[in-house]
């Protein structure tokens, strides 16, 4: 036993592993992502990144049908990729355990909605588990495979970015649960969703369901700690800290499993508290089922809770008529500081290109939506992963580019590419589509904290071993160019992402193409895996344009009579000002 | 592979237990890439060795790539929440002014706040949609912050990167934890080849503010 200061995310790798988990496997997603890194670098598991998270779900579901424990980890929005597999196994249950990690993100950190997961397990009917901090994360990975197969089903734990990314002291055994594979038989009527099977299935997921709810009635998963009985809040995950915080005299109910509910013990707590009220975050999951038991829910005596983002203390002191500290307003006149294309990004020269061409982009998820935010604002939907090509092509049969005389430009980056943007290329291409297509190939899964992918070659073990994609043979890479050919993309051009005049050049060309479908792919790694450096530019007879500052590098910055000035400790000497400045002004060193 | 994922560390057996009058919130503010996780953690190592429950909440993803960023540390007999409030923070450390700024409501009435004293222009100013503030000194002075030029006595130092651990020697005066604590937190944590730099720098950090 020794005591560790664990993240949610490191602390269920670890119960994962005493567990005796064999197989991991996931699509790296904020705030998901380091579980299986963890995971990986432990002793007798075998972990991989699949492409998609439909892949991972897949793949883990086949590995605990052949009997080994198996943990799936994604975010919130991996959950809908991942929706078609989940929905039948829900019904085929498992045969050796199996758990999907759902890890929401209110507030939208990182992520392009604040969906809570927990509608899944309601919707699939498999019991979910909800941590509020790292020892019960821990524990709860644990149980979660117990669970799985004492009642043959799929488990969700679930988590939100405040317990994912939060350390807190665990209690660690450090021991790992020898567990022999089980065996393997074909079970045709329990995995093979045809209709009769299915519908019977269907019939033992309504079994399971009561046994569930006659287990959550008793599982000391779910916690009443009485105290004052006038305020009664029924919470759960992180909600939990943050009411002992704002109410410590509160009476609650803790629910550390928030489906299936508890009938009997939620009308128990309600029966001894004057007022019950259920307090949660970005939307009214469990407010909704406990109202639905007949359980009188109150809304809280101030005012209301937040309907959308995360719910802090204060908010919770708030809605209670708790006073809040006393403290300075918000400073005011002060510039913002969002996120911003490090120093030397691939993807800078391009966004430049796109802006100067006034294209309208269809944009996509990862480090290259910020091509969306000051100085580019090139970028006019993103919506999911894949759905720049896949939108572009929407766009095209609106007639969009001849109605606004702008080009429409799909973006997407590699490993978005690999994760669903290969099928909306092959519906252009199947369907006739025409127009210009980018994908941002900077060799790695960069938002997330550099990846392996499949365009990269690197695996989840290999990345554990800190192999740089810029050392993987070629061989082992997804060759972007024959794979765009094979589909049959009218033309496709790779192009340094750092040569600004091939970026133009090949942006104009495609654009101007309009009887054509073109693949732009623009490679060149991100500085994040490429970290060389050459010495800074000077800057000679600067004629004050202010083409260079445009560019939106954090390095350089204009002093008080406009003359650019570039920070020696940020530069890298990538060129791109140097590039940039139209009367050659800036010089390479 | 740059991305670091062995954050884990245990925490030593048999500390001596220091009691805080309740639960303290230390809040950590600056820019994406200036250190402010591992001064947190240095913390957190400090705290949990002391034989106190800890909480340390991170922001990562998006919140990255020279954005603004925060680190909460909780340490107490036993931490609940692991965010801080508005009016909540004990101590607010700021790794740059303008982030200072950002963070004035936080801090509660009589808490301290620590300053290092650079500012890093934001691309939002770079390309002219924004201005820096031209009062920063001013509004810090009325805020009481304490300001240290933690840069300059981590380049004085010879090692410029150490500049977060500057601030977590200034930090570290504030708080009811040894010297030694703190040393053997940074000898534990830091790169073995940085360690004697570090060292020096938490030093000098404690001397600023002494």
């Amino acid at each position: 036993m020794s005591k560790q200061l664990l993240s949610g995310n490191e602390a269920i790798a670890q119960g994962a592993w005493e567990a005796g988990v064999a197989v991991g496997v996931a699509y790296p997603g904020t705030p998901s992502t380091e579980t299986l890194e963890n995971f990986v670098t432990k002793e007798g598991v075998y972990a991989e990144w699949a492409p998609n998270e439909k892949v991972a779900l897949e793949v883990g579901l086949g590995s605990a049908m052949g009997g080994v424990r198996s943990l799936v980890t994604m975010k919130h929005v991996g959950v809908n990729v991942a929706a078609d597999p989940f929905m039948s196994a829900a019904n085929t249950g498992v045969n050796a355990g199996l758990v999907l990690l759902a890890a929401d993100d209110p507030s939208c950190y990182s992520s392009q909605n604040e969906q809570d997961s927990r509608h899944y397990a309601a919707f699939g009917r498999i019991p979910c588990l909800d941590p509020a901090d790292s020892q019960e994360a821990y524990e709860m990975a644990q149980q979660a495979f117990d669970i799985s197969e004492q009642f043959d089903t799929v488990v969700m734990l679930h988590e939100t970015m405040r317990i994912a990314h939060t350390k807190t002291l665990v209690d660690v055994v450090g021991e790992r649960t020898a567990l022999e594979p089980r065996a393997y038989e074909s079970r045709p009527e329990k995995f093979v969703m045809m209709p009769a099977n299915a519908v019977r299935r269907t019939l033992a997921a309504n079994d399971r369901e009561d046994a569930l709810i006659a287990w959550a009635e008793e599982t000391p998963l779910n916690r009443v700690e009485m105290r004052d009985t006038k305020v009664g809040i029924i919470c759960a995950g992180a909600l939990y800290v943050h009411v002992r915080e704002a109410l410590p005299e509160a009476s609650i109910l803790k629910l550390g499993v928030t489906w299936p509910l508890p009938p009997a013990k939620l009308a128990a707590f309600a029966a001894v508290c004057d007022n019950v009220y259920v307090v949660e975050e970005a939307c009214t999951y469990l407010e909704t089922r406990v109202r639905a038991l007949g359980i009188p829910v109150c809304d809280p005596p101030a005012s209301r809770l937040p309907r959308s983002g995360e719910v802090m203390p204060a908010h919770i002191r708030a809605a209670f008529g708790v006073a809040d500290p006393a403290h300075l307003a918000p400073a005011e006149g002060l510039p913002p500081r969002p996120p911003a294309f490090c120093v030397g990004c691939p993807h800078r020269l391009v966004y430049c290109e796109l802006r100067r061409l006034k294209a309208i982009v269809t944009g996509d998820i990862g480090c290259y939506t910020l091509g969306a935010v000051a100085p580019y604002r090139s970028v006019d939907s993103v919506i999911d992963m894949g759905a720049s090509l896949s939108m572009a092509h929407g766009m095209e049969l609106a007639g969009v580019a001849e109605r606004t005389g702008r080009p429409v430009v799909g973006v997407i980056g590699d490993s978005t590419f690999a994760h669903s943007g290969i099928t909306s290329l092959l519906g252009t291409v199947y369907n006739g589509g025409k127009g210009t297509l980018c994908i941002l190939d900077n060799r790695t899964t960069a938002m997330t904290g550099t990846q392996g992918n499949p365009v990269n070659g690197v695996t989840l073990a290999e990345q554990a071993a800190r192999v740089n994609p810029l050392d993987v043979p070629a061989g082992k890479q997804l060759d972007l160019v024959k794979l765009c050919e094979a589909i049959g993309v009218d033309e496709v051009e790779q192009v340094d992402a750092q040569d600004l005049k091939a970026v133009r050049a090949a942006l104009k060309s495609a654009v101007s193409h309009t009887d054509k479908l073109s693949v732009i792919i623009f490679k060149s790694p991100c500085r994040l895996i490429d970290r060389s450096r050459k010495p800074m530019p000077t800057i000679v007879d600067c004629r004050r344009c202010g083409t260079c500052v445009k560019i939106g590098c954090p390095a350089l910055g204009k002093d008080e009579t406009g003359h650019p000035v570039i920070d020696p400790t940020q530069c890298i000497g990538c060129g791109q000002c140097a590039q940039s400045c139209p009367f050659g002004c800036i010089k390479e060193a | 592979m740059p991305h670091d994922t062995s954050t884990n560390y245990g925490v030593a057996e048999g500390g001596a237990k220091v009691v805080l009058d309740g639960t303290k919130t230390i809040l950590l503010v600056g820019v994406g890439g200036q250190g402010t996780i591992l001064a947190g953690q240095l913390l957190a190592m400090v705290a949990a060795d002391a034989g106190l429950d800890v909480k340390v909440s991170e922001i990562h993803g998006m919140s990255q790539r020279g954005g603004s960023v925060s680190t909460v540390v909780r340490v107490g007999e036993k931490v609940e929440s692991m965010v801080c409030d508005p009016g909540c923070a004990d101590i607010v450390v700021a790794f740059e002014a303008v982030e200072a700024l950002r963070a004035q409501q936080f801090l509660r009435d009589g808490g301290t706040m620590f300053v290092n004293d650079e500012q890093i222009v934001p691309v939002s100013v770079n390309v002219g949609n924004f201005t820096m503030p031209a009062d920063t000194e001013e509004r810090l002075a009325a805020i009481g912050a304490v300001r240290i030029d933690a840069g300059e006595i981590a380049r004085a130092a010879g090692s410029p990167k150490s500049t977060n651990v500057v601030l977590v020697g200034a930090l570290s005066t504030a708080l009811p934890f040894s010297v030694e604590e703190w040393q053997d937190a940074i000898r534990r944590r830091v790169p073995p080849k940085t360690i004697d730099a570090n060292l020096e720098a938490f030093a000098k950090g404690r001397a600023a503010v002494a």
